[in-house]
């Protein structure tokens, strides 16, 4: 299912401002791809363009080309509700539709895309919440709402509902960043299991976080406030950690500054 | 397999056939002509038929047509779209065609000397006359009404906020709500029956206060409490490690921090009960007179005037009550627009 | 909100709050603090006086004028307090209050809910602000002027549509028209629609807007197009909302008088047709009679006044109710 992404010279607005500028980089397939930064430098705004969510902010706007397998996202005739399809999104706060069951949660996706038998359906949820870890925590609460889970079960229940529909990447946006420690924990065992099936590319803030669970690592930055986020420097995380190319991501990585 | 099943129920590609940028507008102005052709084929003369018949041709074609090219989830889309998009353009059409005909109408007559002249010994056939009278008595109605409802609204609001404990404050909180659902007529109802069925007090523009009055206290309280509540805890707290005394507290801290809101609210409601007609017929009665005194006698007032000239009847009349429809409308968009200009200059500052 | 929850509303629990009694009780011995708490009170007293006084009296004068009826309070379709015996029934003024209200909620509560939508979804950024200015200052238009439009300009224009309604839908019954002045209840229910809309639409509108975010990225992210996500996160989000909204405009309807007063040709019969002129609203009927009534017919409107009092209560209060419950599971723990 998984596939590659190429980005080549991506910008993206947010009305006149020019957010991030000139982003290119390739994502390999089956792997975990982290993007770090300090606040402001356009890792999330870059990640929500992969997806074609950034256009859903008033003003929000991209230029530029990024290739999914063998199609542009923003080629002409792109639909954006399909590309959502084959790109799947988990957010820094888990939001999991606080009006629907468990179940209803996981098999939200689904029942947009077509009719499913009820026992296909069952079986799908089963194995997107076995695939995010959380059938033993909730198979006997699978009609009790979704927004009575805690706050690391709700984060598994997104990633549950992201997988449910077979996407070919997986996008989390600080998905631990509103999560307790143990939760944190179980997000990113997950993410290591998750990579054999699908290419995911995660925001952090955390640098452990980054170190312990991608393949790659890319550092943004910009120059100023008010200055557009540029990707700096893109490695395998191994080399971005213990040694960049680039002197802005050591003094990034020791704390020196972000 | 059920993954294959998955795969198979969606389109392997992200590029759906997409219908152009254009279609709506196109779909639209077909359906328009559509309409209009066969309305008038059919003879039908009402613009409200022509336009129904647009509205469904123009939802039936936009499934139709998106259906068949971008597919089923992608047309109800459409549908829903244009369907919003009916519902705001009809309900615009009334809204609109309310404005329209009340300007329109009303600027006829709506002059100097007919803002500064009664009704005096004009026949209601004829042209000429104003709304002086009707003017002045619902400025002094709702100025009455004001000078007791605020006092009582404002403290009562205070009561709850600051003092309110207990059974009392409970009680007052869900009689407020009841109040807050009374009928104007039903105000008028009472007023009528105690003050001057029973005291045996005439018909007088201060009967009429009373019952906007009723109408006005339960808005007061409810905003005034909203208002303040939202000033933050450590204020008070704040004042009162000064060694203020409460009341003081409540008078310079409390009523200050919150007066822009307090003050948009109770604008709100004198706009409300500016408008109100029906208790005002039963309790202050019509005069084309000017009549000064509040506390004696008819007076007139400008809703009773707009109903009192539609009454009558007549092209003469009927201006004059669109003109006095349009003065009150003007004087109740002022006080809205007053309203939201205080507050949003006196708003309190709460991070948001 | 932290605020609210803080309020000297709540009691108090612990050791604190006694201090903070004891140093209260001190302080209210201060002059000018007793004066100030027995005012604010005493307005709170007399509010509660008030409505009592309200409440006590309508019930008192219904009292005399029902022990004098010699008919069916609920059942009878006349109105005749004032004859030998006085015989009155509200089953006319029910009939219409409620169908009138009816047709007002079946027309105004879809196209609301679809200006909200419109406004918080589809309108392009820049027209939704002032649209939504508009809508908010129409809903203070007084009613009396709801009415002169209704019967000055929107009667007129009725003729067509009554036509059509009876060519035909006229086999119904309901539709059935036999050619008077389009002043009937069905008008009547039009105007109130008109009259309630920017009412329901502000409320819906709010609560919308309220939708956070991202529960409708979350839809988005699945690839949900615009409706789907409606349908996912807005409308659940919204529902117990829109009903609330709704009972307030619900409310606002069965108490209007001067609009339905204007438009209506009431008469005391209740038609199975809703295109011919004649039935009435309790409100309508107060209005119509007040000024011819005796004693005796002034306490028999005061008695159907009551009932819509009631019926209004009722409203108002599962509106109430229905937003108490929203506030428990409105997803603020998600």
């Amino acid at each position: 299912m998984a596939k590659r992404i190429d980005v080549s010279g991506l910008n993206a607005y947010y009305g006149s401002f020019l957010a991030i500028e000139d982003i290119s980089m390739s994502i390999e397939p089956r792997t975990v791809t982290a993007f770090i930064g300090p606040s402001g430098c356009g890792k999330s705004t870059f990640l929500r363009t992969l997806n074609r969510m950034h256009e859903v902010t008033p003003g929000g706007r991209v230029e530029g080309k990024v290739m999914l397998g063998d199609e542009n996202l923003y080629g002409a005739g792109i639909d954006p509700v399909s590309v959502r399809r084959e790109v799947g999104m988990v957010f820094q706060r888990p939001n999991p539709f606080p009006t629907m069951s468990v179940y209803d949660n996981v098999a939200a996706g689904l029942k947009l895309n077509g009719n499913f038998k009820k026992s296909e359906l069952d079986d799908i949820v089963e194995r997107s919440l076995k695939g995010a870890n959380l059938w033993n925590e909730v198979k006997d609460r699978l009609n009790k709402p979704g927004s009575g889970l805690s706050g690391g079960q709700q984060q598994r229940l997104c990633i549950a509902r992201a997988i449910a529909v077979e996407p070919n990447v997986l996008l989390m946006d600080e998905p631990c960043s509103a999560l307790d420690p143990i939760s944190t924990l179980a997000i990113e065992d997950l993410i290591g299991e998750l990579k054999e099936r699908f290419t995911i590319v995660i925001v952090t803030h955390n640098m452990q976080q980054a170190a312990r669970v991608s393949d790659r690592t890319a550092f943004f930055n910009l120059a100023a406030v008010g200055q557009p986020g540029k990707l700096i420097e893109m490695d395998e995380t191994e080399r971005i950690f213990s040694n960049p190319s680039v002197q802005a991501t050591e003094d990034y990585i020791s704390g020196r500054f972000g | 397999m059920s993954h294959a099943t998955l795969t198979d129920k969606r389109p392997g590609s992200l590029r759906g056939a997409t219908l152009p940028k254009w279609f709506p507008w196109a779909v639209a102005a077909g359906s328009i002509a559509l309409g209009i052709g066969i309305s008038a084929a059919a003879g039908l003369r009402s613009s409200i038929q022509w336009g129904l018949i647009a509205a469904v041709l123009f939802v039936l074609g936009t499934y139709g047509i998106a259906g068949r090219v971008e597919g089923r989830r992608q047309a109800k889309d459409r549908v829903v779209t244009s369907l919003v998009w009916v519902a705001f353009l009809l309900a615009v059409i009334p809204l609109a065609s309310l404005v329209y005909e009340t300007v329109k109408r009303g600027v006829k007559v709506l002059d100097g000397y007919f803002l500064t002249h009664s009704m005096g010994v004009v026949a209601d056939k004829d042209p000429g006359g104003g709304i002086y009278h009707a003017i002045l008595g619902t400025l002094q109605q709702v100025g009455i009404a004001t000078v007791i409802a605020v006092p009582i609204g404002v403290l009562t609001a205070i009561y709850l906020v600051e003092y309110g404990r207990g059974k009392l404050a409970k009680a007052v909180t869900f009689f407020v709500d009841v109040m807050t659902g009374i009928p104007s007529i039903v105000a008028g109802l009472f007023v009528l029956s105690t003050w001057i069925l029973i005291l045996g007090m005439g018909a007088s523009g201060f009967a009429g206060a009373l019952a906007l009055t009723i109408l006005m206290l339960p808005v007061v309280v409810r905003s005034t409490e909203e208002m303040l509540k939202l000033v933050p805890n450590e204020l008070r707290e704040a004042s009162l490690a000064l060694g203020v005394p409460k009341w003081r507290t409540i008078l310079k801290v409390v009523v200050p921090t919150s007066i822009g809101g307090i003050t948009t609210g109770v604008m709100l409601a004198i706009a409300r009960i500016t408008g109100e007609t029906a208790p005002l017929l039963m309790l202050v009665w019509v005069t084309d007179f000017i009549n000064a005194n509040p506390f004696s006698d008819a007076q007139g007032s400008l809703p009773v005037y707009i109903y009192l000239q539609y009454s009558a009847g007549g092209e003469a009349a009927y201006d004059r009550a669109w003109a006095a429809a349009l003065t009150l409308i003007a004087f109740i968009m002022i006080l809205n627009l007053a309203a939201r200009g205080i507050a949003r200059w006196k708003a309190p500052k709460t991070g948001r | 909100m932290d605020i609210t929850t803080q309020n000297p509303t709540s009691p108090p629990a612990s050791r604190p709050s006694e201090v903070e009694q004891k140093r209260a009780a001190r302080a209210a011995t201060r002059p000018g603090d007793r004066v100030f708490l027995a005012l604010s009170r005493g307005s709170g007293v007399f509010l509660l006086v008030l409505m009592a006084a309200i409440a006590g009296f309508l019930t008192y004068r219904s009292a005399l004028a029902l022990s004098e009826n010699e008919a069916n309070f609920f059942t009878t379709f006349e109105w005749n307090p004032t004859g030998n015996p006085p015989e009155f029934g509200i089953a006319v003024l029910a009939f219409g209050t409620v169908v009138s209200s009816i047709i007002a909620m079946a027309i105004a509560v879809p196209v609301a809910v679809g200006i909200a939508l419109f406004i918080t979804h589809y309108a392009p950024r820049r027209l939704a602000g002032p649209i939504a200015y508009v809508i908010d200052l129409l809903a203070a238009v007084p009613s009396i002027v709801y009415g002169l439009w209704g019967v000055l300009f929107l009667v007129p224009h009725m003729q067509g549509l009554y036509g059509w309604l009876d060519d035909y839908l006229g086999w119904t019954g309901i539709f059935e028209w036999q050619g008077g002045a389009p002043r009937s209840l069905f008008t009547a229910g039009v105007v109130l629609a008109i009259m309630i809309l920017p009412i329901i639409t502000n409320v819906s509108r709010e609560v919308f807007r309220q939708v956070p975010q991202m529960h409708e990225e979350a839809a988005l992210a699945l690839g949900a197009t615009r409706w789907e996500v409606i349908r996912m996160a807005v409308l659940p989000y919204g529902r117990s909302g829109v009903i609330s909204a709704s009972m307030l405009g619900l409310g606002r309807a069965l108490g209007e008088t001067m609009a339905v007063a204007m438009v209506l040709s009431p008469a005391f019969t209740i038609n199975a047709s809703l295109l011919d002129w004649g039935g009435g609203t309790f409100a309508q009927n107060i209005a119509a009679k007040f000024s011819e009534a005796s004693v005796m017919g002034r306490d028999a409107l005061i008695a159907s006044g009551l009932v819509l009092f009631v019926i209004t209560l009722l409203v108002n209060g599962t509106a109430r109710m229905i937003v108490a419950r929203r506030k428990e599971f409105s997803g603020a723990n998600a």
